[in-house]
């Protein structure tokens, strides 16, 4: 592997090896290397690009990573990752995509992942985003994010775009069986001109589901962001929503969150609150000695931490 | 030390200029200065002023004889002032660890960290991983505002009313920590407060009240005036206690 695979690798997945256990690279469209264990099992599909991953039931603490990279200028990549969690399995699962862009056409990469959680199975999946690269051409990313969660599994997703990524629409949607939890803690921040769009959509069909879906997110130079969060509670359940956003420079959010109430023991709130940095947050760090640039970066990245 | 040569602030309120400080002209050189005063007298508006929060309109202020009036917040931060809020302030993210950090300059061992937090009342351990935001009291807050300043141990320390929103049992605790500070800190406190048993561990005591300084000696020569007089000082102590 080279040296800008292995950067791109520590960017979106904290790899600075080979990943021990299940692992499936996908460099450039073409698989670039893989690992099954005796539980873990990576499939090729046949009809379309993409993977099937089957855990086995009871597969407790094991990892599966599937990092992208994509580095040559003009490639537009799909892929369709489809993930059979087993019943009691209790598993992490660590995707992110980085395109480095060094030509001026776009670098796309779209990947479609669903989630089949079995019953009491925990997932803790974690997705990162990122791009650089000198090239002119516009790194695209657009995550599709499915979840069937049966009765009383728990999924965790930590999604994070930091850096360089200019276009972005992520889509999540979820459906919740009986007891089923799932947690969203979406990181986002946006410089120049980038734009970045989450929708969630969360239907809490079991009895006594949960979903948490939380966002925070800074907008810096003249980016835009637009959150869309729709959880509908369609049994005796209980959701959470809530986005948490800094505007910086010309920053421009626009936060949407929707609850629809379909049973009258569904318990949903939502929140939602956009602001610049607080003056009195940057005036305490400078009586501590920091300057005001230091003191906005040690707020935000502490926000985004 | 610390010297204020004839500060004034004025603010346009309503059209009208209306003087926060008169002629404010005072030395810090004892190492545990008490300021009080009725509520609206000026106090917290001559700590911001010292801290560079707020710009004299204007006087001089020179710190171990060097102006600093035209110093930013941060340089004289640099330069051994440190400040607790009256309020202090929430952050979303940055954890009590974070700060404490922050305010020592360098990333402490926690077995130091956890000295500070200890020294103001808190168990560390509950505490030092703790997001700095809504969930923690505003007692809570407090402490960990004097543990902040304690981590910085710069030559002047200034508290703006620390006792306001603890608790009585906190009081007795808070108490303590300043007249341990008082030995370990090797530097200037000044703290604004209204409380009796505050004043009463001071080497000075500064009246400010209406923008001025209306008196300025040791505890024996401004405590009884002041406990005896009808003004809304005292009554603003009795109440609080």
């Amino acid at each position: 592997m080279d040296q800008l695979q292995m950067h791109m690798l520590e960017m979106v997945a904290d790899l600075h090896s080979i990943p021990e256990g299940a692992y499936n690279i996908r460099d450039n469209g073409e698989l670039s290397g893989r690992n099954t264990t005796a539980n873990i099992d990576i499939v090729s599909k046949t009809d379309k690009p993409g993977i099937d991953i089957i855990i086995k039931p009871g597969t407790k603490n094991e990892s599966v990573h599937i990092p992208v990279i994509v580095s040559q200028s003009g490639l537009k990549d799909l892929v369709y990752n489809d993930f059979f969690i087993g019943d009691d399995a209790d598993v992490t699962i660590v995707a992110g995509c980085g395109i480095h862009c060094g030509g001026s056409e776009d670098s796309e990469h779209d990947g479609i992942h669903t989630f089949h959680i079995g019953k009491n199975a925990r997932v803790k999946y974690v997705e990162k985003h990122y791009g650089e690269g000198e090239g002119t051409g516009g790194r695209i990313l657009n995550p599709t994010t499915i979840v069937y969660i049966d009765e009383n599994g728990y999924m965790e997703m930590e999604t994070t775009q930091i850096k360089g990524v200019d276009s972005t629409i992520r889509d999540t949607k979820a459906e919740l069986g009986d007891g089923a939890t799932l947690i969203i803690k979406e990181k986002i921040m946006t410089h120049e001109k980038q734009y970045a769009e989450t929708n969630f959509q969360v239907d809490l069909n079991g009895v006594d589901s949960t979903a948490d879906v939380v966002s925070r997110s800074v907008a810096k130079g003249s980016s835009t962001q637009v959150f869309n969060s729709k959880i509908r509670g369609n049994n005796q359940c209980y959701g959470h929503t809530e986005c948490d956003a800094i505007l910086m420079d010309e920053g421009h959010v626009n936060a949407v969150p929707s609850l629809d109430a379909n049973h009258l023991d569904a318990s949903l709130i939502h929140e939602a609150a956009i602001g610049k940095i607080a003056g009195e947050q940057i005036i305490k760090l400078m009586t501590l000695g920091l300057t005001e640039q230091e003191a906005e970066e040690q707020i935000v990245n502490g926000f985004l931490k | 030390m610390l010297e204020l040569q004839d500060i004034c602030f004025q603010v346009s309120e309503d059209a009208e200029e209306k003087e926060i400080l008169k002629h404010v002209n005072l030395k810090i050189e004892d190492s545990f200065v008490a300021v009080t005063g009725p509520n609206g007298g000026g106090k917290s508006t001559m700590a911001k002023v010292i801290a560079g929060i707020i710009k004299p309109t204007s006087g001089k202020i020179l710190l171990d004889g060097e102006d600093i009036t035209d110093l930013s917040i941060t340089e004289r931060a640099k330069k051994g002032i440190s400040f607790a809020f009256q309020q202090p302030v929430r952050f979303k993210g940055l954890t009590v660890l974070d700060l404490i950090n922050l305010a020592h300059g360098e990333v402490l061992s926690l077995g130091d960290a956890c000295k500070y937090l200890s020294e103001v009342g808190l168990c560390a351990k509950d505490y030092i991983n703790r997001e700095v935001n809504a969930s923690l009291s505003g007692g809570e807050l407090k402490r960990i505002e004097i543990a902040m300043i304690m981590a910085r141990g710069t030559a002047l320390s200034i508290f703006d009313e620390p006792e306001a929103g603890i608790d009585l049992w906190s009081f007795n605790n808070l108490i303590r920590v300043f007249e341990g500070m008082r030995e370990s800190i090797h530097g200037s406190i000044m703290i604004i407060s209204h409380q009796e048993r505050i004043l009463n561990i001071a080497d000075k005591i500064i009246v400010l009240a209406d923008g001025e300084v209306r008196a300025q000696g040791t505890k024996e020569e401004i405590l009884p005036e002041l406990l005896t007089a009808s003004g809304a000082c005292s009554r603003l102590a009795d109440k609080i206690v």
